[in-house]
């Protein structure tokens, strides 16, 4: 006969199951939000430190300023929060919370990193990079995505701030208006100068002075034997 | 779109975790009855019940004498035990082969011009006298206790037919240990469904019937080339009760090539399908309990969940794969060496994935509760490994055709 008390059980176990995913899956990504959130606040933290050593520079020399100097985490975060827009279950408006927050950390970093160039006389070698994270408005934007990745884990030292294009943030909008950064993307500005479409690892090496540079520089540093 | 996509992947989902559920519920019920049954005694049998066993043929010339022989070495009284050979109107030598038997006292040889299976078997039915018939496969084996497995559960008055436990014969390659693997699958899903009162097959190998259920309720019929399906539905419309004997082992030979596989599969998926359109008065309706409530309806259900699922693995492996071209295309073999960081936050813990890992896990315990039925132990084979990995990419292959073919048919016949 028909034991409807099993189906009952079977029914509220699946649905514990069930449950039991969509809470663990809540919690687990609201921990990650706010792992995001905390080293947001780091680097906001490290930013400002920086720039009170900055601002206390004119007192110091460049030879002060250590290798520590600028945020290590910028990359990272970076990272995370583009895992996390391509994740289901985060929540749309804590990513977009959380990556306007991002490019204004990314600005700021960038703020300083160029004073800093210009001041201690260092080469820059950092990349502006204006990307959009809808695929028909630049299909190029994931491989050229890889191709900086692949550029940053060769060159620990250069510094790729990357900008969704069409992020409403006021300081983005006149970033691109600054450097005239027109709606072909994928866009890159390195040094003043832009470069639009996608290029290789190899192109950019070959094509942009300040990567020559910092790809003899390696070049050297690694083929000269240590005594 | 994707909203409702994932409305009906969560719901494929959530059928089949139940399902899993329900049979491990099932499972921890009967598993003392089961364990009974493995330990009754086959030594005491006293009554004998005369059987005839049909053996239909049709050009099976290599297998045929094989499977004569394994039903005259059952251990079971000879006057008892008759057969009737029926040869389907073969092309090849398979007359021949029958005719080596033809001095034996227990075997009788019938031909006729070619019909289907349902044809030889309903001709040989009408000479049966003996209290139990069953029929076997001319490429199938029994081993010599399996008739005094099945005797016993003729003791209950009620019950009509047995079934065996098929497992394949000496197998051989990829395709045939899948195979292996998934009919020990078979036979853990058949002894539930048993406990149930829900069997839907009575298989061609080795199904034991009372006579009276063919006198009663007629021949079998073509019934879209699976007549031991029909034969099994039409049983329960009557509630005529099916039980599985899974100590009585029958090993088949399975089909070597992926096209055999998917042209054998397609037959059963589709003759499942349009048995169950047949029988459609059976479902959800309360006098067939467990059988019309639930198992018909989940079983055709399945046919169509499983494509869910495996179109979502097909399209994240696919999905994937493209990501992997992308980067190839950008940076070459670089991007190979750049690991994700190690760190917990790159790992999805979205619910698709939780559900997913529970309901492997599930599946897991199942494997291990059906090898070690079908087997005795548990024992970790690569069949065990090449099903996991390839059978869900194998099923929509059968699935797709079988649909396809039910729904162009149908069309076809409504006009």
């Amino acid at each position: 006969m028909l034991d409807s008390r099993k189906y009952l059980v079977a029914f509220l176990i699946t649905a514990a199951i069930f449950g039991t995913a969509v809470f663990a899956s809540n919690k687990l990504t609201g921990k990650k939000l706010e792992d995001v959130r905390d080293i947001e606040s780091r680097v906001a933290l490290d930013i400002l430190s920086s720039e009170t050593q900055f601002a206390l520079l004119a007192e110091t020399s460049c030879r002060d300023i250590g290798p520590g100097f600028l945020s290590k985490e910028l990359g990272p975060l970076g990272e995370r929060l583009s895992y996390a827009e391509n994740q289901t279950g985060f929540d749309e408006a804590d990513i977009e919370s959380l990556k306007r927050s991002y490019f204004l950390l990314e600005i700021k970093d960038y703020l300083l990193m160029k004073r800093l160039t210009e001041k201690c006389n260092i080469k820059p070698t950092f990349i502006l990079y204006f990307y959009s994270s809808d695929r028909d408005r630049c299909e190029d934007c994931e491989r050229m995505g890889y191709v900086l990745t692949a550029l940053r884990d060769k060159y620990p030292d250069l510094r790729v701030y990357s900008f969704d294009y069409h992020n409403d943030l006021g300081a983005i909008k006149t970033l691109t208006s600054i450097y005239k950064v027109r709606d072909e993307l994928p866009a890159l500005i390195i040094n003043g100068t832009p470069y639009y479409g996608f290029k290789t690892v190899e192109e950019l090496e070959q094509n942009v002075p300040a990567l020559r540079l910092l790809k003899s520089t390696t070049t050297a540093a690694t083929s000269t034997p240590t005594r | 779109m994707p909203d409702i996509q994932a409305i009906i992947l969560y719901c494929s989902l959530f059928v089949s975790l139940f399902f899993e559920v329900f049979l491990l519920i099932t499972y921890i019920e009967v598993r003392g009855e089961i364990k009974e049954e493995e330990k009754r005694d086959l030594r005491g049998i006293t009554v004998f019940p005369s059987t005839t066993i049909i053996v239909p043929c049709y050009n099976e010339e290599k297998t045929v004498a094989a499977t004569v022989k394994s039903i005259l070495n059952l251990d079971y009284p000879k006057d008892k035990l008759s057969l009737i050979l029926v040869d389907d109107g073969s092309r090849d030598g398979t007359l021949a082969a029958l005719r080596k038997f033809k001095n034996h006292p227990q075997v009788k040889i019938l031909a006729k011009e070619n019909g289907g299976k349902h044809t030889a078997v309903n001709m040989a039915l009408q000479s049966v006298t003996t209290d139990l018939v069953g029929c076997l496969d001319a490429d199938s084996f029994v081993t010599p206790e399996a008739l005094r497995k099945i005797i016993p559960y003729f003791d209950d008055l009620t019950t009509m037919a047995v079934t065996p436990a098929i497992k394949i014969h000496e197998p051989l390659g990829v395709l045939q240990h899948i195979q292996n693997v998934e009919y020990s699958w078979s036979i853990f899903l058949r002894k539930m469904l048993s406990m149930l009162g829900a069997l839907y097959v009575t298989p061609g190998p080795f199904s034991i019937f009372r006579t009276r259920v063919f006198r009663e309720l007629g021949d079998y019929k073509k019934a879209h080339m699976t007549e031991d399906m029909e034969m099994a539905m039409r049983m329960q419309k009557h509630h005529y009760k099916i039980v599985n004997s899974h100590g009585a082992h029958v090993y088949t030979v399975a089909p070597r090539t992926l096209k055999g596989l998917v042209k054998q599969r397609t037959r059963w998926s589709y003759g499942f399908l349009n048995n169950a359109i047949d029988y459609k008065a059976l479902f959800f309706n309360r006098k067939y309990g467990h059988f019309g409530m639930f198992i018909m309806p989940i079983a055709t259900l399945s046919l169509f969940t499983s494509f869910v699922m495996v179109g979502r693995i097909v399209s994240s492996a696919g999905s994937s794969l493209l990501h992997s071209y992308t980067r190839f295309r950008a940076i070459g073999f670089a991007g190979e060496f750049h690991l994700p960081p190690l760190d917990w936050y790159f790992i999805n813990t979205g619910v698709l994935p939780i559900v997913v890992i529970t309901a492997l896990s599930l599946t897991f315990i199942i494997l291990f509760l059906s090898i070690r039925l079908a087997e005795g132990r548990f024992r970790f084979s690569k069949g065990l490994f090449y099903y996991l990995f390839l059978y869900a990419f194998m099923a929509p292959l059968w699935l797709t055709q079988a649909i396809f073919n039910t729904v162009f048919k149908r069309k076809v016949s409504w006009r």
